[in-house]
């Protein structure tokens, strides 16, 4: 089993290294003919306009968008989210996404740098009675509305919330986050997204 | 030096959530750095300028009032760019919008933040405003990226609190040779420190005129605790993907684009080049035909060297 990370753009070796830390092997995936080579693929942080710009141009954008589609599992990290969003708000007038995953993104929804934030996250859902895990938001995108088969995993509320906002979310083989978990010390998601790939290739 | 732990990590006491923002920390600060790895920010002087640098997928721009070549050519004092062009800029893009304040000058750097910019550049570009200190970065939520020349002066930046380091180079020359000085000043230096045993940490510590700590870690990780991003002359693909290749982990260009003939065209062929630095097919393909490149100048004839600003 092989994991790929998107390399185009973003914060790539992030999400190596946390493959490196589970003993998964993985690698950079920056031109179509690397895309046979995974079992999964990682869409790291970064910039969603100039990632997406990047995929187009480098011609990965359509067979990967394919590969999401028929099951290829996949791991959205913020800007990744956005990529797999059925739904872009506030993005570039000629940006698009895969259209994979039944969630409406708002791009930097949580707003500029100044509100880039951590917190705490409760995420029992996939850590029976584990800690809280530490989520680093930055110019994060706000999920403004999730599809019936798109199932959530944690939500983020505090003070200034009235209502929680739903920041980890799985759609069959798809798995999106507006944090990033490749900032932290913490290796859990990407343990849980390694469970998904082997049962993906099993 | 104890803001620089990552507070990030799974230990939290019993199973008391900390569920209120925490804004600002080091963590927050460098990770935009880390978001904007592999691209490429534009200096832009107006929001059409903006919207073609964005369009040619940067990752962000610096919204100033007067590109390096010009301030070059004008002389005078430099300051930071009037709020209400700023302002013009930040609501012509989506992309993070990044601008200067003089050296020292921490009131441009409240300022700045209060205008609510994605990162403050402490800039040798301006004319500084203090020759003997340099902002204190821990004072502000907003993140900083400064210039060096070499190892010494980055880890000074960062014990000042800096989450991002960017090689000076030598701005609005069109000229890569001081950013390949540079760099390669920087990464060679990293090098030496990674082979260095214990004890000799301390008179290194000493000749680059760093914290220890910094040292410490720089010798045991064999990168900065920052990214490393590239600035100042870079003027076509090939000028990208060379100092990408000598270990840059994204490129600032200033006068380069809109001083060019086709800065449109220039930039999205420097994004491309920028991202894939090591390989010469795609190289070839993006540098053709792209007009005329900003015309130069070699360093020898310049009378204000702009990467000597800044101690």
């Amino acid at each position: 089993m092989r994991i790929g990370v998107l390399s185009l753009q973003g914060d790539v070796s992030e999400h190596l290294q946390m493959f490196a830390r589970l003993g998964v092997s993985a690698m950079e995936v920056a031109s179509p003919g690397e895309l046979s080579h995974i079992d999964g693929l990682v869409i790291p942080g970064g910039e969603s306009t100039t990632i997406y710009m990047l995929a187009e141009s480098s011609g990965l954008f359509e067979p990967m968008t394919q590969m999401i589609k028929e099951g290829m599992p996949v791991f959205g990290t913020c800007a990744g989210a956005v990529l797999l969003a059925r739904r872009i708000l506030d993005g570039r007038a000629d940006q698009r996404s895969c259209e994979a995953m039944d969630i409406a993104v708002r791009r930097n929804g949580f707003g500029r740098q100044i509100a880039s934030f951590e917190a705490d996250l409760d995420i029992s859902v996939i850590d029976k009675g584990g800690a809280p895990l530490r989520a680093v938001f930055i110019r994060a995108p706000i999920v403004e509305s999730v599809g019936p088969e798109v199932e959530t995993l944690a939500t983020y509320k505090d003070s200034a919330l009235t209502e929680p906002t739903p920041v980890l979310l799985k759609q069959g083989t798809m798995l999106a986050s507006s944090f990033h978990p490749e900032l932290s010390n913490d290796t859990r998601l990407h343990q849980f997204f390694v469970e998904m790939v082997k049962e993906g290739s099993s | 030096m104890n803001s620089h732990d990552d507070t990030t990590s799974q230990k939290r006491n019993g199973d008391a959530l900390a569920q209120e923002r925490a804004t600002g920390t080091y963590l927050v600060k460098r990770g935009l750095a880390e978001m904007l790895r592999g691209g490429v920010i534009m200096d832009v002087v107006t929001a059409e300028h903006a919207k073609i640098a964005e369009d040619a997928g940067a990752v962000a721009v610096m919204a100033l009032e007067r590109v390096p070549a010009d301030i070059r050519r004008d002389g005078g004092v430099a300051r930071m760019s009037d709020p209400a062009l700023i302002e013009e800029i930040q609501r012509a893009v989506t992309i993070p919008v990044m601008a200067k304040a003089r050296i020292g000058h921490f009131v441009e750097a409240q300022i700045l933040q209060a205008l609510g910019v994605d990162y403050i550049d402490e800039s040798e570009v301006l004319t500084p405003a203090d020759e003997e200190h340099h902002i204190d970065k821990w004072a502000f939520k907003i993140p900083f990226v400064c210039g060096a020349n070499n190892l010494g002066e980055a880890l000074r930046r960062i014990s000042e609190g800096a989450a991002l380091i960017r090689s000076k180079g030598e701005a609005g020359t069109g000229n890569v040779v001081e950013a390949v000085r540079h760099i390669r000043s920087i990464t060679s230096d990293i090098r030496r420190l990674s082979s260095a045993d214990h004890a000799e940490l301390y008179a290194l510590a000493k000749q680059h005129q760093a914290p220890l700590p910094l040292v410490e870690e720089v010798a045991n990780t064999g990168h900065l605790p920052v990214p490393l991003f590239c600035a100042g002359g870079i003027a076509t693909p090939a000028d990208a993907a060379l100092v990408m290749q000598l270990g840059a982990e994204a490129v600032f260009v200033g006068s380069g684009i809109f001083k060019s003939e086709n800065p449109s065209r220039r930039a999205a062929a420097i994004v491309e080049a920028t991202a894939h630095y090591d390989d010469p097919d795609l190289l070839v393909k993006v540098s053709r035909g792209l007009g005329e490149a900003m015309s130069g100048s070699e360093i020898a004839s310049l009378n204000l060297k702009l990467a000597e600003r800044g101690w």
